[in-house]
């Protein structure tokens, strides 16, 4: 562990009159796999979007590696090391599984990402490392299908590898397992746990069982705020988590 | 792994087929553009059809690959046309010159057109490049000293074209055809080059996901500004062609028809396709030269078989047959 990779200070956003997130200060620890938790509407999405860059916000600092970043457009976060998958699945329908993850590859290649002349697969390594991280996720004999034309659970395997191409020091994962069926979680889930010992990864997911097996650390956030913060096991005990989620009866889910 | 990835490199797939029509498509149009003034009824016809394939090809590059709907394009091919024009009526410059200076003046319209059309996306990107475009058809419009107004710019003609000790006589329809092909195969190779390139990959992950694009690195902004402006040039170069061919740009060419008529050319053909652009061409000018015969109404028919390719075929006539092919092949 060599110190906090990502620090968010006092960050807030407000749409209009509604304040989605408001003052909340966590940092991220090198190397940990830290969940984030909370009932819908707690304002996970939009501090997800705020630390993958996609949405500046509106108080407050956001430092990667010592550098306040809050501001930058989207692709600079990306090109520094912070890479984020989503929700909803998000991919480039009509181009191949391979495309898919090899125009991931190219973007974090300045020597590449912009070339107008030289032929894309003149470019050494890239083809290469976009079928290595297909093989990674189990979707090799895939490649050369349209992104469209793959199943649920693949395009969800998909969503991951374009994400895990941009080489990110820093990875967000929301809801990976999403609409996947029990074996596809299980799978999922290890293919999570062997990304998290390379890297530091921040997970939002509602699934407490998996989350409580997996994370070294859980941030829970309640309408729009920091309520809790620690291992699972000081969050299964903390009272205020219990008071306002776990206390829902929502524990056993997944 | 390493065996899994060789393993599914050798897997034969649809890829293959595309790969060779890729690698053989500039050498394929090349031929077929050569074969045209004795294919089709007439020499003008096959002229129109090179010049108005480029400038829908040009189009297409944004529309087709970059997946932004412009109603502008007339301003960038007028442009090519009346810079060309002004520098050869106006200023006595030399042919190629004159070419030279009208994709200049397209390509800096398309940079300051584009910078203020990219800020917005969908229809309104749409209603803006119309809007800006309309503007610069008033200017032109307007300036009859420079432009001649609505009589159009005169007195350009090209009579000889002097290519070091070589004269070609350019009045002379075969070897004007010829001269124009050179240029379109020329801009045709450098298109085919740049969707190859990585930069056609980018604007393809534009066309599909554009925020999403963002998300893996992509400076989206930069991207579009970048295919808006190489789109204008290559509809410039197609507008000073058009002039030389012509020996007069008419104002009509400035008016928003003429972008109407490159969103019908690729439609008809197939958005996104590397030939759809010309197949497009081809089919509407043939259908204008063949009913234009025994009906001044014959714009009516162009618009039937338009409604019946955008119900029946909407990936265009060339898109439809592409796609069926990758089918049956894969």
């Amino acid at each position: 562990m060599t110190g906090p990779v990502l620090v968010a200070e006092h960050i807030g956003k407000r749409f209009g009159g509604f304040t989605a997130l408001d003052d909340v200060s966590v940092s991220f620890e090198a190397g940990q796999l830290t969940a984030i938790i909370g009932p819908n509407g707690a304002g996970k999405s939009t501090f997800f979007s705020l630390l993958s860059g996609a949405v500046a916000p509106t108080s407050g600092r956001i430092r990667f590696e010592g550098a306040d970043v809050a501001g930058q457009p989207h692709h600079r976060f990306t090109r520094m090391g912070i890479a984020r998958s989503y929700q909803i699945t998000s991919l480039f329908p009509q181009l191949t599984a391979h495309e898919n993850v090899r125009l991931a590859c190219q973007a974090i290649h300045a020597s590449a990402r912009g070339g107008l002349w030289r032929d894309r697969a003149h470019y050494p390594g890239l083809a290469e490392e976009a079928d290595s991280t297909l093989a990674l996720v189990g979707l090799l004999a895939r490649r050369g299908r349209p992104a469209a034309s793959l199943a649920h659970g693949e395009q969800r395997a998909l969503e991951i590898a374009v994400a895990l191409a941009s080489r990110p020091k820093l990875l967000l994962l929301d809801e990976p397992t999403a609409g996947m069926s029990p074996e596809e979680t299980k799978e999922m889930m290890d293919l999570i746990a062997r990304l998290a010992s390379e890297r530091t990864v921040l997970l939002v997911e509602h699934k407490m069982k998996m989350v409580m097996g997996l994370a070294d650390r859980i941030v829970v956030l309640h309408q729009g705020k920091l309520l809790a913060a620690g291992t699972p096991d000081a969050i299964r005990t903390d009272a205020d988590v219990r008071r306002v989620y776990l206390g829902e009866g929502r524990s056993g889910r997944g | 792994m390493t065996r899994d990835i060789a393993a599914a490199r050798i897997m034969p797939s649809g890829a293959d087929w595309s790969a060779t029509a890729q690698r053989w498509r500039v050498p394929l149009l090349t031929v077929a553009l050569a074969a045209l003034p004795w294919i089709v009824p007439s020499q003008a016809l096959a002229v129109n059809i090179l010049i108005f394939g480029l400038y829908a090809t040009g189009f297409n590059l944004l529309f087709g690959f970059a997946g932004m709907l412009s109603f502008g394009h007339a301003a960038f091919f007028g442009a090519g046309a009346y810079g060309a024009g002004i520098a050869l009526a106006r200023y006595g410059v030399g042919w190629f010159g004159a070419i030279a200076i009208g994709v200049a003046v397209a390509g800096v319209l398309a940079l300051l057109i584009g910078a203020l059309s990219i800020r917005s996306r969908g229809i309104y990107f749409s209603m803006v490049t119309l809007a800006l475009a309309q503007l610069v058809y008033y200017v032109a419009f307007q300036a009859t000293d420079w432009t001649g107004g609505e009589n159009g710019l005169r007195g350009l003609t090209v009579s000889v074209i002097h290519i070091g000790p070589l004269a070609l006589n350019f009045l002379d329809p075969v070897t004007k055809y010829y001269v124009i092909l050179v240029f379109v195969v020329a801009a045709l190779y450098a298109i085919s080059r740049l969707l190859n390139a990585p930069f056609g990959a980018a604007m393809e992950a534009v066309r599909e996901n554009e925020s999403r694009a963002a998300a893996i690195g992509y400076d989206v902004k930069r991207i579009k500004l970048i295919a808006f402006t190489l789109s204008g040039l290559v509809c410039g170069l197609a507008g000073t062609l058009d002039a030389l061919h012509l020996s007069i740009v008419p104002i009509d060419t400035l008016f928003y028809q003429t972008s109407g008529l490159a969103v019908m050319m690729v439609l008809l053909g197939g958005s996104g396709t590397f030939l759809g652009p010309f197949v497009g061409a081809a089919i509407f000018l043939l259908i204008e030269d063949v009913f234009s015969i025994w009906t001044p109404h014959w714009q009516l028919f162009v618009g039937i078989v338009f409604i019946l390719a955008v119900l029946f075929l909407p990936r265009g006539v060339w898109g439809t047959l592409a796609a069926w092919h990758k089918r049956r092949s894969a």
